[in-house]
């Protein structure tokens, strides 16, 4: 094991976690403004990447590609948000829960009957390829950190969108007492669909960014969803900055845990079953380390106050 | 009686008559239909008491379904090839075995995951059920020693003392009467000290913990006794396929389940049993139709929360009584 490596796996766990705050930062302003759990978050990824792999294949441009995943799933959003979603903030979690997986199963085969069950392929930009030199003599392909860029640009214009503008006081205002600025004359249900709308845009982005590293299939946001769930539990719902802090975690974690378990266990037992041992516990390492922080902080480690 | 009372009399003698009339004219598939229905049904009432009665909204059940299922497919891999298990036990394909297996292990897992999942509440507690249901799926998917992603055939059907359990009628009659059993087991607890303290817990649990019961504990043995029953059902699915996977143990699972219980109606002792015929009857009804019978259940789950809540028996009996 050498140091480079290890930096590759480093940030190789950075982008990971960058692409799993767009995810958690969308689901968990979602769950704080509305109180709504929405399983159909991944089906919102999905979109995005579809959107970009067939706008990117007509036009040949990637970019194109890219507004178009925005513009898909916050449109998907919007139209979910108008038909479905709206009837649920009312209902328990139980409900929310059953229509929202109603909603991803209608959007996977709804995909697949519009696409089939072929992968799509999504090409890295041009501008994009290749790669960068890291310390101690490795490449590390220029698309993952322009990843990363675009990750921490996206967390640093909702830390701004949020804190400064007036769409942010009424996101701020709505998760702290719905009603009141409902009295204040705010149209609530606009806001609602506003925030949603955003939340999807954002996990289309992430599903875009993501399918030129991975093929563009049904169910490719299932896996994100679920460890976007670990991210939001873990940094306590409601709660950006949690999001952010529990996603680079996560995703660190799980890299690591997956690059460098096999090798301690060879320390302890043979080499084929090391891998075996290092693997199985690898894989689950990050709901292990979920476990352990909800025993001793269960509302996660930022939980909302007025929550 | 009831009207619900009729009603839940008349699927009871329904999902009996249907394989007794199938095997009379000689069609197995209704039959192997039937038992589905059975087996979907006793995992759904395992769930149900837990989400129904102790409205803990488990989205991890799943993965008691699964240990189940490898619990059988473990101990009959053992049973056929001769090799000891751990300790020197060796493995067996006696269901009964199997079936004290099955549960002892998902009541252990249950009070594991209970323990930690319970001290949350609401969403977490959804969550995070969730999160432990995927620990132990990617744990069997990247375990190569059974099967891993692959899954694991069991070669022969396990034995049951006394009845030939190859043949489809024997196996169905099995699982009906298990089912049966496990009705009655809910409905006990549900009218027992215990299922009283367990539906306060849910309605108000600081009034529950005034009267000097922490509601902690009564929503674990709940939560237990729960994973015991699904991870019957996993046992039994298991020998019902000859086959046990990771797919057994994925959260698509854990959501089948709870969507058994809302087809039904909540909270309903017969509700599993409604919903978990009403899904295999669309799920046959509607695969022959078209290949894309998933985007159509969704339409009708969507439709059955958004409008129509009460589920199967709350559309044919009446509302529920408040319980």
């Amino acid at each position: 094991m050498t140091f480079a490596l290890a930096l590759e796996q480093l940030l190789n766990g950075l982008q990971l976690g960058v692409m799993l705050f767009l995810m958690a930062a969308g689901l968990t302003l979602i769950f704080g403004v509305m109180g709504l759990i929405n399983l159909a978050h991944g089906s919102l990824y999905m979109v995005g990447a579809f959107a970009c792999a067939t706008v990117a294949a007509w036009t040949g441009s990637f970019w194109l590609g890219l507004f178009a995943s925005l513009a898909c799933a916050a449109a998907a959003g919007a139209i979910v948000e108008l038909l479905v979603i709206r009837r649920l903030y009312d209902r328990d979690h139980l409900d929310q829960v059953l229509a929202t997986f109603a909603l991803i199963l209608i959007f996977s085969e709804g995909t697949r009957w519009m696409f089939g069950s072929f992968p799509l392929y999504l090409d890295i930009p041009p501008l994009l390829q290749g790669a960068v030199p890291l310390p101690g003599g490795t490449q590390y392909p220029l698309y993952r950190l322009a990843i990363i860029a675009a990750g921490a640009l996206v967390a640093f214009a909702l830390y701004l969108l949020i804190s400064r503008t007036r769409l942010g006081i009424r996101i701020r205002a709505g998760e702290s007492d719905r009603e009141m600025i409902g009295a204040l004359g705010v149209d609530i249900r606009t806001l609602y669909t506003v925030v949603f709308a955003l939340g999807a845009a954002l996990a289309g982005f992430a599903g875009a960014m993501v399918g030129a590293l991975q093929s563009v299939q049904v169910g490719m946001g299932e896996p994100v969803l679920i460890l976007a769930f670990v991210v939001i539990v873990i940094g306590g719902i409601g709660s950006i900055k949690g999001a952010l802090l529990g996603a680079l975690l996560v995703g660190v974690v799980d890299t690591m845990g997956r690059f460098l378990l096999p090798k301690l266990f060879v320390l302890f037992v043979p080499p084929s079953q090391a891998g075996m041992i290092g693997g199985a516990l690898a894989s689950m390492l990050i709901y292990i380390v979920m476990a352990l922080i909800l025993a001793v902080k269960p509302r996660g480690l930022f939980p909302p106050a007025h929550a | 009686m009831s009207r619900e009372t009729v009603v839940n009399f008349i699927l009871a003698a329904l999902l009996l008559a249907v394989p007794l009339l199938a095997n009379a004219v000689g069609q197995p598939f209704y039959i192997t239909l039937a038992t589905r229905i059975a087996i979907l049904a006793l995992a759904a009432t395992g769930l149900n008491l837990a989400l129904g009665l102790g409205g803990l909204v488990s989205f991890g059940h799943a993965a008691f379904f699964g240990i189940g299922g490898y619990a059988a497919g473990i101990l009959a891999t053992h049973g056929f090839s001769g090799e000891p298990l751990v300790f020197g036990l060796s493995g067996t394909n006696q269901m009964l075995v199997i079936w004290i297996v099955a549960a002892v292990t998902a009541g252990l897992a249950g009070l594991a995951i209970g323990a930690i999942s319970l001290r949350t509440s609401g969403v977490y507690f959804i969550m995070i059920t969730l999160a432990f249901a995927q620990m132990v799926y990617y744990f069997a998917v990247s375990w190569p020693a059974y099967g891993g992603e692959d899954g694991l055939s069991i070669l022969v059907r396990n034995q049951f003392p006394g009845v030939s359990t190859m043949r489809p009628l024997s196996f169905f009659l099995i699982c009906y009467v298990v089912l049966l059993a496990a009705i009655g087991l809910f409905a006990l607890i549900r009218a027992s000290r215990f299922g009283s303290a367990l539906q306060a817990a849910r309605q108000n649990p600081v009034r529950v913990a005034t009267v000097g019961i922490r509601p902690f504990r009564i929503r674990l043995t709940a939560f237990a006794i729960s994973a015991m029953m699904t991870a019957l059902a996993g046992a039994l699915f298991a020998d019902l396929n000859r086959f046990v996977s990771p797919s057994m143990l994925s959260w698509h699972m854990s959501g089948e389940l709870i969507v058994l219980i809302i087809l039904g109606g909540t909270g309903r002792l017969f509700g599993p049993l409604a919903g978990a015929a009403l899904y295999v009857i669309i799920e046959y009804a509607l695969g022959g139709i078209t290949e894309r019978w998933q985007f159509f259940l969704g339409l009708i789950l969507l439709g059955v929360v958004l409008f129509a809540r009460g589920g199967l028996l709350g559309f044919i009996a009446g509302k529920a009584r408040h319980g």
